[in-house]
């Protein structure tokens, strides 16, 4: 492989208002354009985060988990924001988000770990395919220069592949001498599993040590915006969320999650300054959760779900969907929003407009084996 | 000292098998014996965890903490409950240290292996105070009394303990037609009881057939209809007045009627109806492949030999999940004795196996769950049911290299003087020891850079 692709990534580990602080993987392309892609891991209820407020079957179907439009956003006749989402609110207003509904990924089980294998490697089944679609586009732009920086213990899915991969986290333990880690690095000159990891760890060391380390998700926005920001910086980041499979006491628990959510695009818009133009943000989950409220304060595994697309390079102000409304006919299996659109197509289209590439055959290399949707375009000013 | 073939051998169970050679202990002479003799005389209550409470005991003082928080408000309220937070950390951090103790102590590494593994197959994530208070018991409890049974009444145990049913939501899922339901819809209550799907789905995907096996959506729905009524006392909340952290079965929960789950028709046992279903998939061949899968990429490789696998989930299936059979099947294989090692040791494995390699008595006053986080694997924290990746490629990443080289400089700092780093590493690795790390070692200037370069070396990293 000649194409040297790098990743950096932060490791937070530690309690912020989302049960796991966020943690983010970065990208070294040449471009000016930014994308970000934010996982929510735990499938994410779409149905209370952009609200079908107007269909009669909502209010029903969610009963005490139905969010009064009276407290929410309203968007338009038909949906209205969750009210955890007033920065995102704004940016609506503003025309710099895009909010899908009824979006899902081929995968039509309900295993998390399966769903968020499809969601990122972008196969049609759960590990059918062995890298990650964030990292075939890497592949489809050109090269940067720069070295690259990481941070973390391990690399996401979406962003695994051919490329040499490096990771770096601030840790509370006393640095080790460098007379240690020139030895180490002999230790390791002749095994080919730790030579490379140990190239990369040296290789990370430092460029991130100026920059802030704090473990919360607003702290987390502004350290990829920091890093984005930069003339010589990363241009793609995914940054990795949890605790979004609210079974039980889901009215706050995901109310805290999309405040948390919600701080973070902030501070990341806010850090970016004027290169938030040039950016696109989407936040995705593996998929929806059920229509109905369960028995215990909170909705179990669905399929169909939401999708926001954010940044000052969108055409925002509205909603993409093909609603397929909630009535008892209407649902995906008796239980679930029925999927009307495809993610992965979303998601093509997404980069190929943001970096100015052939839709086409973006969507050939980030989701081989999947209909390419021509009318899926005008999502990003180019 | 000279090493001979047997000594490979040995080191292979100690190293591999075990939680890695304590400097003092000479290798055994019978390795396959000196394993399969390990259980029979493991314990399932060694000296380490004495001083640990019972979840009964640790569920009825959380249930009154509770009633405490609900009479107070304001300040006082916002006080107690960071106090009580802090206690359940604590309680967390005492289990931790307990279970660090005990790896370093245990007369019979090998058990203690597969308590970490089933601790870990059957996982809860320490999220939130209560499961903090509960996670270290729910291993004491549930897995540690039943690994060397079999794998049914190991899967019940689990499946029955408070702290996986208060993880998975269990306790409150009610069907929509019990009584509780009923009597709901007649007051016109207007959030009526439902079923949770969450430890269905589960049971099945993650413990026992595993996901891809062919169970549906409507299979999970089903079970999770079997399942309700089955919940435990004193941590659900104000109305809750039974017994705290003890298996409960309550009828008024429960969906009355047939289940069909995986084309077998269940009639209306109550209780026993979830408990039919729980001895099927305990039994299916679809879960002594799962379970034998997990075992050998474990012990073996990440990726195992279909062979190694067929042979041990054969012997789950002729033996009825006979533990000790599948364990004898494992230990049995010649692929698990190959001189190549090429599982990489998880945090928790690596620093139990330094500690016990630099023969640490007791954990003294190293700040044992502290260093595990710093290493990326907190103790009962994977954040998932799915527990923590048995894959090398989750471990060995650059900066999970680096921690462990900062954490083996500060263990070498603290080691013995007297020591000398090339007869320890031959000490610990017999003839797995490379010619680079022994080079490596003897060039280091000083001891303690000598044992952190031992510690850190591929040859140790690896079992």
């Amino acid at each position: 492989m000649t194409n040297r692709r790098d990743f950096l990534r932060l490791a937070a580990i530690g309690a912020g208002s989302m049960l796991v602080a966020p943690r983010i993987v970065f990208a070294n392309v040449a471009t000016d354009r930014r994308f970000v892609f934010i996982i929510q891991r735990g499938a994410a209820d779409g149905l209370n985060i952009v609200i079908p407020y107007a269909d009669p079957a909502y209010a029903q179907l969610r009963g005490k988990l139905a969010i009064d439009v009276a407290d929410a956003i309203k968007l338009d006749g038909t949906f209205a924001l969750h009210p955890s989402l007033g920065n995102m609110g704004t940016l609506y207003t503003n025309w710099q988000a895009l909010f899908v509904h009824a979006v899902a990924s081929p995968y039509r089980e309900r295993s998390h770990f399966d769903g968020q294998n499809v969601l990122e490697t972008g196969g049609t089944s759960p590990y059918q395919l062995r890298d990650g679609w964030l990292n075939r586009l890497v592949t489809l732009l050109p090269k940067s220069a720069d070295k690259a920086i990481a941070f973390a213990p391990t690399i996401p899915a979406a962003l695994r592949g051919s490329a040499d991969v490096t990771s770096y986290a601030p840790s509370n333990l006393p640095e080790a001498p460098d007379d240690l880690l020139l030895r180490v690095a002999q230790l390791y000159d002749k095994d080919q599993q730790f030579h490379p990891v140990w190239s990369a760890a040296m290789e990370a060391r430092g460029f991130f040590k100026d920059m802030e380390t704090r473990q919360n998700p607003a702290a987390a926005g502004r350290t990829a915006a920091e890093a984005l920001v930069r003339t010589d910086g990363p241009r793609i980041a995914m940054i990795e969320t949890s605790g979004w499979d609210t079974h039980s006491g889901q009215d706050n628990r995901l109310g805290n999650q999309l405040k948390a959510l919600d701080a973070m695009i902030d501070a990341m818009r806010d850090g970016l300054g004027d290169a938030w133009q040039q950016t696109t943000v989407l936040v995705a989950t593996e998929f929806g959760r059920t229509a109905a409220a369960n028995g215990t304060g909170g909705t179990d595994h669905g399929t169909a779900t939401t999708a926001l697309v954010l940044g000052g390079a969108v055409q925002g102000g509205r909603i993409l969907t093909d609603w397929p409304g909630l009535a008892a006919s209407a649902l995906y299996e008796n239980r679930d929003l029925k999927p009307t659109m495809d993610l992965d197509a979303l998601i093509a289209a997404l980069a190929a407009e943001t970096f100015g590439l052939d839709p086409e055959r973006t969507m050939k290399t980030l989701f081989p084996n999947r209909p390419f949707d021509r009318s899926l375009h005008g999502l990003i000013n180019t | 000292m000279g090493t001979t073939a047997t000594d490979a051998t040995a080191a292979i169970a100690v190293n591999r098998f075990g939680l890695g050679k304590r400097a003092s202990e000479p290798l055994p002479s019978d390795p396959q014996h000196w394993l399969l003799d390990q259980i029979g005389q493991y314990t399932a209550q060694p000296p380490a965890f004495a001083a640990m409470q019972a979840t009964r005991d640790i569920a009825t003082n959380y249930a009154n903490d509770r009633e405490k928080l609900q009479a107070l408000d304001g300040d006082a309220k916002i006080a107690l409950r960071q106090e009580l937070n802090k206690a359940a950390r604590l309680l967390y951090r005492s289990e931790i240290d307990a279970r660090g103790l005990n790896a370093l102590q245990t007369p019979t590494p090998f058990m203690e292996a597969l308590v970490h593994f089933w601790s870990n197959h059957f996982a809860v994530s320490a999220d939130n105070p209560p499961m903090l208070s509960l996670a270290g018991a729910f291993e004491r409890e549930a897995i540690r009394p039943h690994i060397t049974g079999r794998f049914t009444d190991l899967l019940f145990a689990v499946e029955q303990h408070p702290a996986m049913l208060i993880y998975l939501d269990q306790i409150r899922s009610a069907g929509p037609d019990s009584l509780l339901a009923n009597r709901a819809r007649k007051r016109n209550a207007d959030g009526l009881p439902g079923i949770n799907e969450n430890l269905a789905r589960e049971i099945m995907e993650l413990h026992t057939v595993g996901v891809g096996s062919g169970y549906t959506q409507k299979d999970v729905t089903e079970f999770a209809l079997a399942l309700t009524g089955w919940s435990a006392g004193g941590m659900g909340g104000k109305a809750d007045t039974s017994e705290a952290g003890i298996f409960q079965y309550r009828p008024g929960l429960h969906q009355p009627g047939d289940r069909l789950i995986r084309r077998r028709v269940y009639g209306p046992l109550g209780e026993d109806q979830a408990g039919a279903v729980l001895k099927d998939l305990a039994s299916d061949p679809a879960t002594a492949r799962h379970i034998a899968t997990k075992l050998c990429r474990h012990f073996i490789s990440d990726t195992p030999s279909k062979a190694a696998v067929d042979r041990v989930s054969k012997a789950f299936l002729s033996s009825d999940g006979d533990l000790p059979t599948v364990y004898r099947a494992l230990i049995e294989s010649p692929e698990a004795w190959v001189a190549q090692a090429t599982k990489i040791k998880t945090p928790w494995e690596w620093l139990v196996s330094a500690m016990r390699g630099l023969d640490y008595p007791d954990l003294g006053k190293a700040s044992f769950s502290n260093l595990l986080n710093q290493l990326g694997q907190p103790v009962w924290l994977p954040r998932s049911p799915a527990g923590y990746d048995d894959i090398a490629a989750s471990w060995l990443a650059p900066d999970a290299l680096v921690r462990r080289v900062e954490v083996s400089q500060r263990l070498a700092a603290k080691a013995d003087r007297s020591l000398k780093p090339d007869e320890l590493a031959s000490n610990l690795l017999g003839n797995t020891l490379s010619s680079t790390t022994a080079t490596e070692i003897n060039r280091a200037e000083s001891i303690q850079t000598g044992i952190a370069l031992l510690l850190v070396s591929p040859d140790f990293q690896r079992r």
